[in-house]
């Protein structure tokens, strides 16, 4: 690791100030990706401002059906909130899953959604529920924040605040975990709000990251159950291929998670 | 036995020091002004070094010096070597290619060693590391070893013309033709083993300090056999004669066979201490040790099995190429020679063998011994083969087996191995009840109306512990003698200190060993104390890999121990004035049969130090060493059972049952070899179902060099197993002790292959089955 200086904020107009005072800062929310990355010396960034312990970013509130995480929320919070378990429990077995014990009490909702890597679960999870990303600055819509792999719609240090959505009436996360680095080769997220209005979002497959699938949403709307995506075409084209998992494979996963979230929500 | 003694399931004596973390491990030793050594990597597979610039590096905060391969040349410390010849079947010696510490004009894999920074800290020294200028004029990349001997490949060696480093043969290979020619049946199959990397839990780390008052050297180190370092190191690569150089091998975090080997960062740790004047650390981070541990596997092989019409084997003939990456190791020659073809017979009375071995230059790291050493690669190429018979056959393949299994002992094999005991009947019956085989039909059922696919596969293996005999392993190109060594030391009080020349790393060796000498003086285990690692306490020793320590290191002990009985026995007699010949060992004294007269072991041993009445001409003390030699190998054998589940939709595969079976000869403590048994087992399914070693075709980059994509098996990934012994004991060492070390790792992948291609009804597979291979399999079986 190259030599950084550490910074904790205890204010989001703090962090501000020193996101813009430093050379090249970057934001810190858990660090279960870019402190590795760092101590491989892929990154140098010259300051590291924490976000976890600002007090406007902690906390998970749920008003009726209305849920509202904040960003410096921990997996471990999320998986175990029983408020958020009552009205969405698919988020909560999403989290539940991430990395192992260590992870889930470092890494953060806002951190995972920053950082949007390709095989995160979180994504898919705000894309399907229909999410709003609150920033210090703006709410964006997560159809409009996942712009590409590792990219979002975040300007030059803006901070996520919170994440907010209604909880369906059903969902479920179902995840192939890549043998070795456990996380997502496929994932799917399915939510369905009421009979016309369901959504598909697929992480670990797509070679743009997260995104929603037409056909399967389409399939499902008409039909809510998990015979209606056996006849959806699934096209590889446009997804990963790597050492783990060829394309036309994970074009097979996101059909099999698909029904099997279907059959579980 | 006693509650210490031999077969008593005794908590490892070593596991307090463990598991509070006081383990001394190689990065824990400290020497004052110690420095720290960061490698400057070849980034390139295949390269030419055009220029190495070090003028901004040495000017960097706290660099104390860069050298590079030019300078150690210059000082005349020389190539690594592997010390095992092998020849060509056309009479002539193997084509060894140069192997420099640090690269000289040529790098040949990612990760090769180009130049050493020593700085005040880990940190600056990566930094200056990083400001080490070489410019290098890429070459063109080969890592597969069957295109590397293809014409217009590469070349890597010039020493090694096509990248061959030897064509060798074993068996008569006009009996086997003429035998296949004359068949019944011929099973055909092409064989792949998969490269692994061995990934210790304590990544290799060296400690080299020079001491210029007295010219002398002392190297701590993460090895298996500090005594072969020394050796090696002093006869071959000029570092420092024997009496100048001290290795200590401290406690050490797993081995698998990687630490066998020297590696160039222990030399070059020692070379740079004189060169700069202070002592030298490195440690090994994740990545270096995938990049450069020596891997192991990595065979490509085609078999053909012949059988007559009444179903028996009447020959076998294996075609291999076996990769040894960019530099032949330490034993790379021996592994897919000696240590594999001799294993092909397996469990089976086979009248005619003929094995080819082609070994190969690559851009890839150097492949060697890796837990089990060729016996996996044997076992899995013979297993595979049987249970596909089976199935072309039309017989049960447990049927096949039993019709071809030896049963008179000895016996002689057509590839030189001459079992001495063993009872495969045995295990194989018992691995069959346990794994309740006849119940096997309804859980297949069951599986099949939740729409998965059951599967169960079996796997006889045999596996050869205890190298040996020495004279018999250098008429075959050893470069070192196979033979252990032990002195038992007693102090004044009665305490014992053994000096062992085996190392242990994991295996438990402090307690076992202290429950042989408990076993034998009936003395408790706390009052012994193993002692192993370090050149200047241990006399010569030969070190622990191949499932040796056991049958080989524990015999030199029991060697040791009779000539220490022996003079106590004396001493006893002389002090109660009886019969030499009365006397007897027992609960801690020396008693004279039959009579209620005894000495206490610790008065017995007082007696010899204070000397004052000891029989005539003795001389005082009680010490004593000695060498064991084994007359054969040791043979343990076992069946294996697994039954796995396979998810068609996503080829998940999930082990519902894994039986173990084995046969281990006497045993020690069963807790260890249970313990012993459960990693290798884990290893075992690590290579068949998830671990595999990448490297990119073209550009010859390590794929695999993190976990992130290296997979290793976790705890959720593996059952629990069913683990039993039945035992023949070895007839050809005092212990009847046959060694358990590898035999998990030996014998688990094709049990689970055969599971797998059972329930998925295709028998074209290849490991690591990964749930992509396994479903594409499914979309083509039945």
């Amino acid at each position: 690791m190259y030599e950084t200086n550490y910074h904790r904020a205890s204010s989001i107009d703090e962090a501000l100030k020193l996101m813009g005072s430093s050379a090249e800062g970057k934001y810190l929310s858990g660090g279960m990706t870019l402190i590795p990355t760092m101590k491989q010396r892929l990154a140098a960034p010259s300051d590291l401002i924490d976000l976890r312990h600002i007090a406007e970013m902690k906390g998970i509130a749920v008003d009726g059906r209305t849920v509202t995480i904040g960003a410096a929320s921990t997996h471990e919070e999320v998986a175990t909130s029983d408020r958020v378990k009552a009205v969405c429990p698919a988020l909560c077995a999403l989290a539940s899953h991430i990395g192992d014990p260590h992870v889930r009490h470092m890494g953060t909702v806002g951190g995972s959604v920053a950082n949007n890597d390709p095989a995160a679960d979180y994504p898919a999870a705000i894309l399907a529920l229909d999410a709003m990303v609150v920033t210090d600055r703006r709410e964006i819509k997560a159809g409009d924040f996942f712009t590409g792999l590792f990219e979002t719609a975040l300007s030059d240090g803006e901070i996520i605040i919170a994440i907010r959505f209604e909880a369906p009436e059903r969902a479920s996360y179902q995840k192939f975990a890549n043998p070795a680095s456990r996380y997502a080769m496929t994932g799917v997220f399915v939510a369905r709000r009421d009979a016309g209005d369901v959504r598909v979002a697929v992480t670990g497959a797509g070679s743009n990251g997260v995104f929603r699938h037409a056909g399967l949403e389409s399939a499902l709307a008409g039909n809510w159950s998990p015979d209606a995506v056996t006849n959806v075409m699934v096209d590889p084209s446009d997804l990963l291929s790597d050492l783990h998992a060829t394309a036309p494979y994970r074009a097979n996963l996101i059909k099999v998670m698909a029904r099997r979230a279907v059959a579980a929500a | 036995m006693g509650v210490e003694g031999i077969g008593a399931p005794v908590a490892r004596k070593e596991d307090r020091r463990f598991l509070t973390g006081k383990g001394r491990y190689t990065d824990d030793m400290t020497a004052p002004g110690m420095k720290y050594a960061v490698f400057v990597r070849s980034p390139h597979a295949h390269a030419r070094i055009e220029r190495i610039d070090v003028t901004e590096a040495k000017t960097m905060p706290g660099v104390i010096d860069v050298l590079d391969g030019e300078q150690l040349l210059a000082d005349g410390i020389g190539n690594l070597i592997c010390g095992w010849m092998i020849h060509s079947k056309d009479g002539s010696p193997m084509r060894m290619g140069v192997w420099r510490p640090l690269a000289d004009k040529t790098v040949r894999y990612v990760g090769d060693a180009v130049a050493v920074v020593v700085a005040d800290s880990v940190a600056e020294a990566r930094d200056a590391a990083e400001a080490v200028i070489v410019d290098y004029d890429p070459l063109p990349v080969v890592t597969d070893p069957v295109q590397a001997l293809r014409d217009g490949q590469p070349q890597i060696h010039s020493e090694a013309p096509g990248n061959l480093i030897f064509d060798w043969e074993i068996g008569d290979a006009a009996a086997v033709d003429r035998a296949i020619a004359g068949a019944a049946h011929v099973t055909e199959l092409k064989v792949l083993n998969n490269r692994l990397s061995p990934n210790p839990m304590e990544p290799r780390a060296t400690l080299g300090i020079y001491d210029p008052g007295d010219d002398h050297y002392t190297c701590y180190t993460t090895s298996q056999n500090p005594h072969v370092a020394r050796l090696v190191m002093s006869a071959f690569y000029n570092v420092a004669p024997e009496n100048k150089l001290r290795v200590i091998a401290p406690d050490v975090g797993g081995g698998f066979g990687s630490k066998i080997y020297i590696y160039p960062e222990e030399i070059v740790c020692l070379w740079a201490s004189k060169r700069t004047g202070v002592p030298v650390k490195w440690t090994s981070d994740r990545t270096e040790a995938f990049l450069t541990d020596a891997h192991g596997r990595d065979h490509v092989s085609t078999v053909q099995m012949a059988f007559d019409a009444n179903h028996r084997i009447t020959a076998l003939k294996v075609d291999t190429i076996s990769n040894l990456g960019a530099y032949m190791s330490l034993f790379s020659s021996a592994v897919p020679t000696y240590l594999y073809a001799t294993l092909l017979s397996g469990q089976y009375d086979i009248p005619a063998i003929h094995a080819n071995v082609r070994t190969v230059y690559t851009n890839t790291a150097p492949v060697d011994a890796y837990r089990g050493a060729g016996r996996p690669e044997a076992t899995y190429l013979l297993e595979r083969t049987m249970e596909t018979a089976a199935r072309e056959l039309g017989i049960s393949p447990a049927e096949l087996r039993r019709i071809n299994f030896i049963r008179s002992f000895p016996h002689q094999t057509p590839v030189i191995m001459n079992y001495d005991a063993g009872d495969y009947d045995a295990s194989l019956n018992a691995a069959m009840a346990a794994a309740d085989v006849d119940g096997f039909a309804a859980r297949r059922a069951e599986s099949e109306r939740r729409g998965m696919r059951r599967g169960i596969g079996m796997s006889c293996y045999i596996e050869a512990c205890g190298i040996a005999p020495s004279a018999a392993v250098g008429s075959l190109g050893a470069g070192v003698g196979l033979w252990e060594s032990a002195e038992v030391r007693v102090n004044a009080v009665g305490t014992i200190e053994v000096m062992t020349g085996s190392h242990s790393h994991g295996q438990g060796h402090e307690t076992t060993f202290a429950q042989l000498v408990a076993d034998r003086l009936g003395v408790p285990i706390d009052s012994i104390n193993i002692v192993h690692g370090d050149t200047d306490k241990v006399q010569m020793g030969m070190g622990t890999y191949g499932s040796r320590s056991g049958a080989v290191g524990m015999s030199a002990i029991v060697k040791a121990l009779d000539k220490v009985e022996a003079k106590a026995k004396k001493i006893a007699a002389h002090i109660m004035e009886a019969d030499e010949s009365d006397i007897v060992v027992e609960d801690g004294a020396l008693k004279v049969a039959g009579t209620d007269k005894l000495v206490p072991w610790s008065q017995v041993a007082l007696a010899a130090y204070t000397a004052h009445n000891l029989p005539a001409g003795m001389e005082p003390g009680l010490k004593e060493g000695a060498f064991y030699d084994p007359a054969n190998f040791t043979f343990p054998a076992g069946c294996y059972i697994c039954e796995v589940e396979v998810d068609p939709e996503t080829g998940k595969t999930t082990i519902a049952q894994f039986v173990a079976a084995d046969d281990f000869g006497n045993i020690i403590n069963p807790m260890i070899v249970e313990g012993q048994v459960h990693g290798g087992i884990a290893q075992g399914i690590g290579q068949a179902l998830l671990e595999g070693v990448h490297y990119d075709p073209d550009s010859g980059q390590l794929l695999t060099a993190s976990y992130m994509d290296y997979a290793m098996p976790r705890a959720d990934d593996l059952p629990s197993f069913k683990v039993s012994t039945s035992n023949t004991p070895c007839p050809n060492n005092p212990l009847g002790i046959k060694g358990c070390g590898e035999a998990g790792a030996i014998g688990s992948p094709p049990a689970l292959i055969n599971a797998i291609t059972d329930a998925i009804g295709n028998n074209a597979l290849t490991m690591p089955a990964t749930p992509e291979k396994v479903w594409a399999a499914v979309q083509t079986g039945h």
